[in-house]
């Protein structure tokens, strides 16, 4: 059961190779399909967690969420989408066009390539590149320019000041989030994200690292522009920030992206701290669904339940506690595996 | 002859020859724009075809490093000075030097540069000594260089870059006075 997937992409290409693909095109025609999977998963994780958040939400304060459509309105978001898609697509006068109009669609595409390095089970990443870790903080540190993009175009001065803040907001945390995961490379020894899940096979390293795992829950919240640091898009200051101008799709495609950006980074989280594929009982690759779900109900906990953090706390809570913080945690670290080779080759 | 040149043609030159061009075009149109904005995110792709080139010689760290740095944190920050320092119509914002003696000294910089680096192309020997080993680690021979034969220089750049922040942070905050 652990090697269905495998045996389906092997099977796909002695199948095209047996009707006289020469290999380069067979592989080439599987990471297509691969990446249509990435994006079936994609659109099928948002429309769950949009409902899923909503209903949190709910629960969280106490009343039902949506609750009409279908058992436990389950159909809600897909009544959402249909409206989206048939809304009018309106262009204001104003805007720089060519930006207002690509940056929801480079928004969309940069958190969809984010899919591409985390390994879902042994062997299942789409590619497994040795940079893996690398490539996703390179790609993910790119909204920030797609955010800045969609709030320069909209000619807003709601949506500017939105983006001002996600920027500043994206960078100064960008540095603890890097830091903090300096930690797990010095132990496993690879950027590679299959390496570093496989490191993990007797003890997670959420139990060697929390210190780590602190300082990257807090810079991912804040990376993602969730709750309680939603100050870009603060409802009632900014109406929606750098989103203030978009209707219909293109609003939609920041929304999705945003969600998108939510899955990748819980699944990340799974991958660097929590054993990913590791567990008993279940097939390795059903293990990550599952414990991103888990994390991603933290991120819904945390949203629901905090109150939003003003501008000049959040910033100065990353210089003065996180960043001093996440260095302390190489320190720490780098002692630790001195320690621990001193030990063993007593 | 020429099925001769299409013969000798790989797939990895045709995507390299894609990326360059696509790079070059995107440094000529940063160029070219009029808005700044608009070169600015010329300049972004042209850092991402870059990146391209250093992934199609299987560089993959510095790649990655090219995209974190530059088109991520240094274009961000670009951006970020002229949208708070523009003071004109952004339409017009980056337009040529109407005066003849600047276009004239551009032209002649531009020459000596392009000189330079044609001569130093030509002039080098590039000697293949086989292709690179694709088992060793290229992040552990990067690390060993720099924290290793190399830290000495490594080290006073971190030191010449922290004093430049600092003087940054001070020219912009000021001296507080005595009370």
């Amino acid at each position: 059961m652990d090697l269905w997937f495998t045996n389906i992409a092997n099977y796909i290409v002695q199948l095209l190779m047996s009707w006289g693909f020469p290999y380069f095109w067979a592989d080439l025609i599987l990471l297509l399909i691969q990446w249509m999977c990435v994006l079936a998963i994609v659109v099928l994780d948002v429309i769950i967690l949009i409902w899923l958040e909503r209903k949190a939400a709910g629960f969280i304060q106490m009343r039902l969420g949506p609750n009409r459509l279908g058992p436990f309105g389950i159909f809600q978001t897909i009544a959402d989408a249909i409206k989206l898609m048939t809304k009018e697509d309106i262009i204001p006068n104003k805007v720089d066009k060519w930006i207002f109009l690509t940056a929801p669609l480079f928004m969309i595409f940069i958190s969809v390539m984010l899919y591409l390095v985390l390994p879902i089970g042994e062997g299942l990443a789409v590619v497994d590149l040795d940079v893996g870790l690398l490539y996703f903080l390179s790609l993910s540190s790119l909204t920030t320019i797609c955010v800045l993009m969609a709030g320069w175009g909209s000619n807003n001065k709601w949506s500017l000041m939105g983006a001002m803040r996600a920027v500043a907001q994206m960078i100064t945390y960008e540095v603890p989030l890097i830091l903090s995961l300096l930690g797990i490379v010095m132990i496993t020894g690879s950027l590679r994200l299959s390496d570093i899940v496989a490191a993990q096979s007797h003890v997670w390293l959420i139990i060697m690292q929390p210190l780590a795992l602190i300082c990257y829950f807090i810079a991912a919240t804040a990376e993602l522009n969730r709750g309680p640091f939603d100050m870009p898009e603060a409802e009632q200051e900014l109406t929606a920030g750098a989103y203030t101008e978009y209707t219909g799709m293109r609003w939609a495609l920041f929304f999705l992206a945003e969600y998108t950006n939510l899955v990748a980074v819980s699944a990340l989280f799974v991958c660097l701290f929590l054993g990913g594929w590791h567990g008993p009982f279940l097939p390795q690759w059903l293990w990550i669904p599952v414990k991103t779900y888990v994390v991603i109900c933290v991120f819904f906990w945390i949203k629901w339940t905090f109150p939003r953090i003003r501008m000049d706390h959040l910033m100065s809570f990353s210089w003065k506690v996180l960043i001093p913080l996440s260095l302390l945690n190489i320190v720490l670290t780098g002692f630790g595996i001195e320690i621990f080779a001193w030990v063993r080759g007593l | 002859m020429m099925r001769e040149i299409l013969a000798s043609v790989s797939i990895f030159d045709i995507v390299f020859v894609a990326i360059a061009g696509f790079t070059l075009l995107c440094a000529l149109a940063m160029i070219l724009f009029n808005n700044i904005v608009h070169s600015m995110v010329a300049m972004i792709f042209c850092f991402l075809g870059i990146a391209g080139v250093y992934f199609t010689m299987d560089a993959g760290f510095i790649g990655m490093v090219q995209i974190m740095v530059y088109a991520g944190a240094i274009s961000v920050i670009l951006i970020f000075a002229f949208m708070v320092l523009m003071s004109r119509d952004p339409a017009r914002s980056n337009r040529y030097s109407p005066r003849k003696g600047s276009i004239l000294a551009g032209f002649f910089a531009s020459g000596i540069i392009a000189a330079m680096l044609g001569y130093a192309i030509i002039a080098t020997e590039f000697p293949v000594s086989g292709l690179p080993d694709a088992e060793v680690n290229q992040m552990e021979v990067i690390a060993d260089l720099m924290l290793g034969s190399y830290v000495i220089p490594f080290e006073a750049a971190a030191i010449l870059l922290l004093v430049a922040v600092i003087g940054a942070i001070l020219l912009a905050k000021g001296v507080e006075k005595d009370r």
